[in-house]
């Protein structure tokens, strides 16, 4: 018999036995079903964050998505800052593992002094299609994508709303709900490539945060259209830089201003952004920790992406490739999107040095492939 | 009242701030819930946690379907019928011809009482087949069941559908760990049932954790057909080629007698009461839980102006032969009861045979090119001895 009276509803599970409960992760391949083992789910099951988020809730996503084709999945997601801590147990060793052995005791360096880049104005745009610097921040104060509610995720469009407006210059810019854009609206956003659409990835539906699409949901860009915001997919904020050709330097200068003098304009109205000095700043994919920065190009490759050393080249120079059209898609015609694969650990500056750096040694080593030309000599070493 | 710490974080927030956007929406969740309704309903939550919000998602995350007026709400367990009534009677009201919070419900699974029903015209009716649900008192429904549920379910299920003999005795097929010979095999007989990728489903959460505790039991004959957690703890089919649905439904009320039985030994009975009949996950289904329904040839009559109109007539549906939310194909359409509430397993399966064997015969006249109009049908009723009223009978 079960026994309802003043028991908290999230306990209700308990009536089963942890070994009742535990996951079957035997055909399973990501971060979180390497490291959970029945000992921690035992220890973990019965806790909750203050807003009502669970193990189950954290390790949802992981156990309906057992492995991904192209990349190392994280299978764990965050509903609020504190599942951090209060999951220390789980996330600390997912961190670990997917952060080159990042510590629980080791301190996370911010830099967004675009000064102290060094070059990246002039990477080959016979080669290097765009360049692109994107990044997530998430509100303190309110639950994360997998676990808000509609009243938290319209709070979070209107403070953004709010502060955004109030940008001028180069990044004065408007506000396009998804909810009632126009037909017009709606095309032009497709054509410049800045419309994100409801999510059809399994990785985020499985994990809550397609709920009540398209409430709530919108992007802002600037009038010139290099500077973007996205609002409430699958962080609070997505902040993007971005244009044609190769001049990373630029790209890099507009983020880091356009960042700070949004992060000023949130604390004006007193919400900070979530940011510890252990993780940097928060957000809902492990992944994304720390400087949650993805600096990448769209790089025509076509003889180095066949080399057989292009995996180790790339590993090297601590790059990631991916397809054209986001995390989960294929390359297309031997273009591909080279970005840095570190987050944590390192800071923004170093981060898009890398993608810089690596970038004009790969596109190098394409021109010698062209010529006929060896590239042993070329060949890095690990970073 | 149990504490939920998730909803009791969201009440922070107004009810203007919460309601949810429904402006676009043309489900039954949609047209009966009200700010009021939310207000009231948003601080509860069910003993295993169910709140308002839960039964709704389904519903706030599709808007419309263009085939059917869909439901959009759901049932986490039995207590979401009695927490939630303020939306839940109204949506039941709506889907099911007017059924009142005070009406009762009929159960007849004598087969004995049908009338005719084995000889449909097998050259339009290509199948017959007799489906419905069954949840397993004390377990939470598949929107909110944990791993542990889930996987007890299966256990008591596999202990129960392992001990029927005769032309039941049969084999199950655990989702997770089937061959692929196996696999092959069930998908030729059209037994296995996937990954939902209905939006419908995924929303209301009934995907999590696939495959595990997912499974098909079936009879060596194939004509008797159990799916184990999928939309709902149990659908139970019975079928078979061409059109004795008579027999069809012998064997389902006989297997779904026997399986009760069962149940029952082991103290878990099936959800049933008396107002609302037997309890499944979605409002569409309380009552009977009964889709019967054949698969039938009507080209013709499919294209005829009058189509629609003699369906309604005859308290039937027709779906694509792909299930609930396709089209048809080559003229062949899938023709079942629209009602599941407030009339009983053998009157819906009476209408299907009645009204089948009607549409069949205008399908011949139609081909000989002769007119339909003196056949078209009065509109159906189903009597219930309770009703006051007896002049709709």
């Amino acid at each position: 018999p079960v026994l309802f009276d003043d028991l908290a509803a999230h306990l209700f599970k308990l009536n089963y036995s942890a070994e009742q409960e535990y996951p079957d992760l035997s055909q399973h391949n990501n971060h979180m079903a390497k490291v959970l083992t029945p000992e921690m789910y035992a220890q973990l099951r019965d806790k909750e964050t203050p807003s009502g988020f669970t193990l189950d809730d954290v390790i949802q996503t992981g156990v309906d998505n057992p492995g991904h084709p192209f990349i190392m999945t994280v299978g764990c997601v965050a509903g609020d800052e504190e599942t951090y801590e209060v999951f220390k147990d789980l996330l600390d060793p997912v961190i670990e593992d997917r952060h080159g052995g990042y510590k629980p005791t080791d301190k996370h360096k911010t830099d967004l002094n675009a000064e102290n880049l060094q070059g990246g104005d002039d990477l080959d745009p016979n080669y290097v299609l765009s360049s692109r610097v994107r990044t997530g921040r998430s509100i303190r104060g309110f639950c994360l994508p997998p676990h808000c509610s509609r009243g938290e995720r319209r709070g979070i469009e209107q403070l953004s709303i709010e502060a955004l407006d109030s940008l001028e210059g180069d990044l004065k810019g408007k506000y396009y709900a998804l909810k009632n854009m126009t037909e017009e609206e709606q095309q032009q956003l497709i054509d410049d490539h800045f419309l994100f659409d409801k999510p059809v990835s399994p990785l985020l539906l499985a994990s809550g945060m397609a709920r009540d699409w398209p409430d709530a949901r919108g992007i802002w860009h600037n009038d010139n259209k290099t500077f973007l915001v996205w609002v409430n997919e699958e962080d609070h904020l997505r902040v993007i830089s971005m244009q044609k050709g190769g001049n990373m330097r630029e790209v890099f200068n507009r983020f880091c201003t356009g960042l700070t003098k949004i992060e000023d304009l949130f604390k004006d109205r007193g919400h900070e952004f979530m940011w510890n000095e252990h993780l940097g700043y928060v957000l809902t994919c492990p992944s994304n920790l720390g400087t949650g920065l993805r600096a990448g190009v769209h790089v025509k490759l076509p003889h180095l992406s066949k080399h057989e050393k292009f995996g180790e080249i790339l590993k090297r120079l601590r790059l990631q490739k991916r397809g054209t059209g986001g995390v989960d898609t294929a390359a297309v015609g031997g273009v591909f999107d080279i970005s840095n694969a570190d987050r944590l650990g390192f800071s923004e500056v170093e981060l898009v040095q890398m993608v810089v750096d690596g970038v004009n040694l790969l596109v190098n080593m394409e021109k010698r492939l062209e010529s006929g030309d060896g590239i042993d000599d070329l060949m890095p070493e690990q970073k | 009242m149990t504490k939920n710490c998730h909803n009791d974080y969201k009440m922070k927030f107004t009810t203007d701030e919460e309601f949810p956007d429904l402006s676009l929406h043309n489900n039954h969740m949609a047209k009966v819930l009200t700010k009021e309704i939310y207000e009231k309903l948003r601080s509860k939550s069910t003993p295993s946690g169910f709140t308002v919000d839960d039964v709704i998602q389904t519903g706030v995350d599709n808007p419309g379907h263009p085939f059917i007026m869909t439901v959009g709400c759901v049932a986490g367990d039995e207590e979401s019928y009695e927490v939630f009534k303020e939306l839940l009677d109204p949506v039941i009201s709506d889907r099911h011809g007017g059924y009142k919070p005070t009406d009762k419900h009929k159960t007849d699974l004598n087969f004995e009482n049908l009338k005719g029903g084995d000889d449909l015209d097998p050259n339009y009716v290509l199948s017959s087949r007799v489906r419905t649900g069954r949840s397993i008192k004390g377990f939470t429904l598949p929107p909110h069941n944990s791993r542990g549920e889930r996987r007890a379910i299966q256990n008591l299920s596999i202990e129960a559908l392992s001990s029927l003999e005769g032309e039941f005795k049969g084999k199950y097929y655990p989702l997770d760990g089937m061959t692929d010979a196996e696999q092959e095999q069930l998908i030729a007989d059209h037994f296995l049932f996937d990954k939902p990728v209905s939006p419908l489903l995924t929303c209301a959460g009934m995907a999590r954790d696939w495959p595990d505790a997912r499974g098909i039991w079936h009879n060596d004959n194939k004509t008797f057909l159990v799916w184990v957690n999928e939309e709902d703890h149990l659908r139970v089919i019975s079928m078979q080629k061409g059109g004795n649905m008579k027999e069809v439904f012998k064997r389902f009320c006989v297997g779904l007698q026997k399986i009760e039985e069962i149940f029952k030994k082991h103290n878990h009975g099936f959800m049933w009461n008396e107002h609302l009949g037997y309890i499944l996950t979605c409002p569409s289904n309380l009552g009977t839980g009964l889709r019967g329904g054949v698969h039938v040839k009507l080209p013709k009559l499919s294209t005829h102006a009058k189509f629609e109109e003699i369906l309604t007539r005859l308290r039937l549906q027709k779906r694509g032969t792909g299930g609930v939310d396709t089209a048809s194909v080559g003229g062949v359409f899938d023709i079942s009861n629209a009602d599941r509430l407030g009339s009983s397993e053998v009157e819906q399966v009476q209408l299907v045979v009645d009204g089948v064997k009607l549409m069949v015969e205008m399908e011949k006249k139609l081909e000989k090119g002769e007119s339909i109009d003196g056949m078209i049908p009065a509109q159906k009723f189903v009597c219930d001895p309770q009703e006051e009223d007896k002049s709709i009978c």
